[in-house]
């Protein structure tokens, strides 16, 4: 199996690539879900604020 | 996100898995070795599929921005960005495993040919895309300069596409349509294609609604701090 080398590293690019852009698609859900988690904590502090001036 | 979005992702999912364990079994399994080039000519398989993706994402990138332009909803610049993004990474798979077949092949690993000239060039417009998407201090401005380079950049697929034919290049021809493959070479080949095209399907699916979740929370910000 002459090249078999190539082939291999041919494949094995492809895959790591596909595969590292998923894993940075799921790190940017995270720091969005977080973003989420921090904005609902907000919106419910400043109705909070606004039950006790109101 | 809701049951509909779950159930699609999940279908596109398990679809391109079991699209992607048949193309791995034709290529290494049933496909017989070519006779010429031997062993390495299976990059073939993935090498073409990879190129076709790079061409769909960079159209959908084209048509999305003229429906922004168009009609100025931040969904299209959302599938617009995401496209060019995945079309990146596909033309990066591109030029990454065309010199790993040339070397073995033709001796060397990267000759300045005109297919070969034009993907390179091809991977330079998305990739400066991708930084005035990045740089814009103004994320409107952003997408609309973003637009007019994924309508204008769009103009070298064509050119990348005919090149083979329209100059003597050391790349070779487009056989798949000139009847060079053998039965079993051809199903591999649309079944590797099939893989990657849902593959490429799933990733714009789910980058194009971060994209969009991103966009969701910048305004939200903006609203909050307005207040």
């Amino acid at each position: 199996m002459e090249n078999m080398g190539y082939l291999l590293a041919a494949y094995a690019v492809i895959w790591a690539v596909v595969f590292g852009y998923v894993l940075v698609m799921q790190r940017k859900q995270r720091q969005l879900q977080r973003q989420v988690e921090l904005l609902q904590e907000s919106l419910n502090r400043s109705k909070t604020d606004d039950k006790q001036t109101g | 996100m809701n049951s509909r979005h779950t159930l699609r992702n999940s279908i596109l999912l398990g679809l391109s898995f079991a699209l992607m364990m048949a193309a791995l079994y034709m290529v290494f399994v049933y496909v017989p070795t070519e006779k010429n080039t031997g062993v390495v000519q299976r990059i073939f398989y993935f090498h073409v599929p990879v190129a076709w993706v790079a061409f769909l994402a960079f159209f959908v990138t084209f048509i999305s921005s003229i429906l922004y332009v168009w009609k100025r909803a931040t969904r299209w610049d959302a599938i617009a960005c995401a496209s060019a993004e995945i079309g990146v990474i596909f033309t990066t798979l591109v030029l990454i495993t065309g010199p790993i077949w040339a070397k073995p092949a033709w001796g060397i690993w990267w000759t300045w040919d005109a297919r070969l000239t034009t993907s390179l060039v091809l991977w330079i417009i998305y990739i400066t895309y991708l930084l005035v998407r990045r740089l814009a201090t103004d994320p409107a401005r952003g997408a609309r300069y973003g637009a007019v380079i994924g309508i204008v950049g769009f103009i070298d697929v064509p050119i990348v596409f005919l090149t083979v034919n329209l100059w003597r290049t050391q790349h070779p021809t487009t056989i798949i349509f000139e009847g060079g493959l053998t039965t079993p070479m051809l199903l591999a080949l649309i079944v590797c294609i099939a893989a990657f095209t849902v593959l490429y399907v799933l990733l714009l699916v789910q980058s194009a609604e971060l994209k969009s979740m991103k966009a969701d929370i910048t305004y939200l910000k903006s609203m909050m701090q307005g207040e």
